[in-house]
């Protein structure tokens, strides 16, 4: 078949399933040579699956890559680098203890019989390093490196192994403003000596600034693929999110209730120390679901951390009908009447090895009628968990089922029996559909509005703009840990939001 | 031709009850087939060799009370192990904890000058609190300082260790003892009664199988024992649920060390009647009642079981050793063969290896 000149890398009907989900839906990818070039699409669409498919990481289930005109199977990373492509990923793949030199050479047979040649694996990175402005010191050990240095090592080792086409997943994640400055000086250096980059991201502005094309997923198709030149940000943001009629979910409107949450001036730092929340406020009324949009990584996960007693607040307050809430226990917050499904669910919202009427337990065990003195009601465990299992219809084969043989939906249906039961005043939604097939996902929005209608506040986060739109009555848009304004939902223009999500602040932007 | 493509490992479904029992007793069979291998090498017939140790540890009276007097220790410590290990606290150190029993419990006997009536309370009090004392010392470690527990707990026992070694030699080096490395002798108010005829000290039989069972009700029935089995199984949800990750492992290792403490205070006051060398009051209990923890699968009711199966191996140690002339230390080799397959059978019941092929 031909392939326009110049192309490395052509990816044709991609599919590859999960289970429960295609994460990739017939994907057709066409790579040129000397190009830098963006996979653009929020967490979820298939960016990382894809490349991992090209990496040798998976199998797809069908459809066929194409390198240099000709057809091949990948059936490992070794197999992709012997095709000369590697692979940078989000999270590193070096060990820690060993020096960087070390790191390099692992797993290559190079050197003489048993021993390594370290000298000669030196000169070589010092050279790779000058030549493309990868500073490192090659005698350090890698817990001794700075993040920006450890991807140094990584881009290092790809290129020592003569990587024509390099992956980058997310690599500005974990990057300082100005390591991002220097990867992507690095990255063009890259490009302008004919290597392939391909970079995988959901910022809209790195695309703008680094990319030569970009190519949109979204939830496992290719939407377009533009040059960057003939595009801009709030029509990328657009193609990110969508562009079909948003399926709204029937609400019934009611009078705003009492204030219930009241968010002012929140500050709060990520986990590696940087500024995570740089002045959040907003409040929340009773009955009212509040949708926090943006794209994922500019505070929305420290701001449910903080609201739930998770992460400290460094300056600020959050005030629960006027009572302080800022940097309690997560118990005392839960018992003040604040529910929270988090962000994951197997991780953090389950045990998986303990039953189904156990963790149905997890929230309420400490009080009557689950708990008498020292011990726990088996009688009215039983009982509770009879009355979730029906009234939020969780396919479980009996109550002393492991949680862990569930199904996602049910798991997720479970978290929310438990989370909402004993009526809490303020509900703390992270994601709660991510991951879940239609029926369950519609079952979860079907949920959180009759909470809504029962008059709690909803704060909503989510990856899916269309599920922010069809659930919230208003929508707050976060962008590097501040508030670029809120809108109503009822006729938000997605062009707008899109503009708030990559960083434009609201015109006579009050909140 | 076919070819092997690849293989992966997978994790298969949870394993059924009785597959559980199955492979545990399969991996104890193993540990037999390869020791009978030591035995050959002994030059002794394996089949008589386990003859004799049935024999010996169940088939006469004496080896029968011999196989309960072993199995009372590994009981108790066996018992708060299951607890450690179900909040996974990693207490390598219930050897370090008997042995710190035994101290308060001989500190008590030879110098608290209590009234006859107190001193075996007293001394079941004290021994409980010094061993659980000597586990907190790890569990505040790691809680504070996130230090590894295996590590800590493993190290505390050389020091338990040589702190019996220096009183015995040093400051309580008893005076009657002619030269020899003991306490003085516990005054008779200080020891324990024996079921008669037999070696069997059966107070502190009974206070660890009415731990045992209070252990199963605590980890099943209460509040407590639910937030110690979410700590172990799942710490991010505990936290999450505002579980305190700090108390519970203090919790388990208050329980865990006191109760190891105990057995150290069954063996002073029933077996020696004084504090000496800790190889002599010990002989590796706290070690092998890490096995017999794993063996019973973290089930405190199901320690009662194993604690006798070890109890068998170890009378059976003293059988081959005076029968055969064999060193008692083949019985360390084959309680780490039970391990190590009772170890591999996990990987086993827990993941199966698939194929898959292709054709050439």
């Amino acid at each position: 078949m031909s392939t326009a000149p110049g192309s490395v890398i052509v990816l044709r009907g991609i599919v590859k399933r999960f289970p429960g989900v295609v994460a990739n839906d017939g994907i057709d990818l066409e790579i040129r040579r000397g190009e830098i070039h963006c996979l653009l699409g929020e967490n979820g669409a298939g960016k990382t699956t894809l490349m991992r498919i090209l990496y040798g990481l998976y199998q797809p289930d069908a459809g066929e890559i194409i390198l240099d005109g000709r057809r091949v199977r990948i059936s490992s990373p070794r197999a992709a680098l012997a095709h000369r492509i590697g692979m940078v990923h989000q999270h590193f793949r070096l060990v820690p203890t060993l020096s960087v030199e070390e790191n390099i050479v692992l797993g290559l047979d190079e050197g003489t019989g048993p021993f390594l040649n370290l000298p000669r694996t030196r000169q070589k990175v010092a050279q790779l390093a000058a030549e493309y402005g990868l500073a490192v010191d090659s005698k350090a050990k890698v817990w001794q490196l700075s993040v920006g240095q450890q991807q140094r090592v990584e881009i290092l080792k790809a290129l020592y192994r003569d990587a024509q086409v390099l992956i980058m997943d997310e690599p500005t994640s974990v990057l300082t403003p100005q390591e991002v400055d220097q990867l992507f000086s690095t990255l063009r250096n890259l490009v302008d000596d004919g290597l392939t980059v391909v970079f995988i991201t959901h910022k809209l502005d790195e695309v703008m600034r680094v990319s030569d094309r970009v190519t949109v997923l979204r939830q496992g198709r290719v939407v377009a693929t533009l040059p960057t030149s003939a595009t801009d940000k709030a029509a990328l943001a657009r193609l990110m999110v969508g562009r079909e009629v948003v399926f709204r979910l029937e609400k019934a409107r009611h009078a705003q209730g009492k204030r219930v949450l009241d968010v002012l001036d929140l500050h709060a730092l990520n986990d590696r120390g940087l500024p995570a929340l740089r002045g959040v406020s907003f409040s929340l009324g009773a009955g009212e679901i509040l949708g926090i949009a943006g794209v994922s990584g500019n505070g929305q996960r420290e701001l449910v951390e903080v609201l739930t007693g998770l992460r400290r607040a460094t300056r600020g307050k959050a005030l629960l009908e006027r009572m302080e809430i800022t940097n309690r226990s997560p118990r005392e917050i839960a018992e003040a009447g604040v529910a929270h499904i988090p962000e994951e669910r197997i991780r953090m919202g389950i045990v998986p090895n303990l039953s189904v009427r156990e963790n149905l337990l997890l929230k309420g065990y400490r009080h009557p009628p689950f708990s008498r003195w020292f011990f726990l009601n088996a009688h009215a465990a039983a009982e509770n968990a009879r009355r979730a299992i029906a009234l939020y219809q969780i396919a479980t084969p009996s109550d002393s089922t492991p949680v862990k043989l569930l199904s996602g939906g049910n798991i997720q249906r479970l978290v929310l029996a438990r989370e909402f039961s004993g009526d809490p005043r303020l509900i703390v939604a992270a994601h709660p559909t991510y991951g879940l097939d239609v029926g369950a996902t519609e079952q979860v929005r079907q949920l959180l509005l009759k909470e809504r209608g029962r008059g709690a506040a909803i704060l909503l986060t989510s990856e899916d703009l269309e599920e922010i739109l069809a659930v919230s009555d208003r929508i707050l848009v976060m962008f590097s840990g501040e508030v670029m304004g809120t809108l109503e939902a009822e006729g938000a223009d997605l062009g707008e939001i899109g503009l708030l999500m990559a960083g434009t602040r609201q015109k006579g932007g009050a909140v | 031709m076919k070819g092997l493509d690849s293989f992966r490992v997978e994790r298969r479904p949870d394993p059924s009850g009785g597959v559980v029992v199955l492979v545990s007793l399969l991996a104890i069979v193993a540990a037999l087939a390869v020791a009978a291998g030591l035995f050959k090498a002994y030059g002794v017939s394996p089949v008589r060799a386990y003859q004799l140790i049935v024999h010996g540890a169940l088939g006469t009276p004496l080896g029968l009370t011999e196989t309960v007097r072993r199995a009372i220790p590994l009981l108790l410590c066996g018992v708060g192990l299951t607890i450690a290990f179900r909040a996974v606290f990693w207490n390598i150190g219930a050897e370090g904890q008997l042995l710190l029993g035994a101290i308060a419990a001989a500190g008590v006997a030879l110098f608290s000058g209590l009234p006859d009536s107190l001193l075996i309370p007293a001394m079941f009090l004290a021994g409980f609190l010094a061993g659980a004392a000597w586990g907190l010392v790890p569990a505040i470690l790691k809680a504070k300082l996130g230090l590894n527990d295996v590590i800590t707990t493993l190290m505390m026992n050389y020091v338990a260790m040589y702190l019996v070694e220096w009183l015995i030699h040093g400051p309580w080096k008893g005076t009657q003892m002619r030269g020899f490395a003991y306490t003085d002798k516990f005054p008779d108010a200080a020891r324990l009664p024996l079921i008669p005829l037999t070696r069997i000290h059966w107070p502190t039989l009974a206070i660890g199988l009415a731990l045992a069972l209070l252990a199963y009700i605590l980890v099943t029935r209460t509040r407590q024992g639910f937030e110690i089995r979410v700590v172990g199984e799942n710490s991010e949800a505990a936290r999450f649920a505002g579980i305190s990750h700090v108390k519970t492992i203090l919790l388990v290792m208050l329980i865990s060390g006191g109760l190891a403490g105990l057995a150290g205070v069954g063996e002073v006051a029933g077996v020696h009647g004084m504090l000496r060398s800790s190889a002599q009051i010990s002989m590796g209990y706290g070690y092998t009642a890490i096995i017999v923890a794993w063996l019973a699968r973290r089930n405190p009711l199901a320690v009662i079981l194993t604690s006798l199966l070890f109890g068998v191996i170890m009378a059976g140690g003293d059988v081959i050793k005076s029968s055969l002339g064999l060193p008692f230390q083949l019985i360390n080799v084959f309680n780490g063969l039970i391990l190590f397959f009772l170890i591999g059978s996990e990987m086993l019941m827990r993941y199966r290896v698939s194929f898959s092929w292709r054709r050439r």
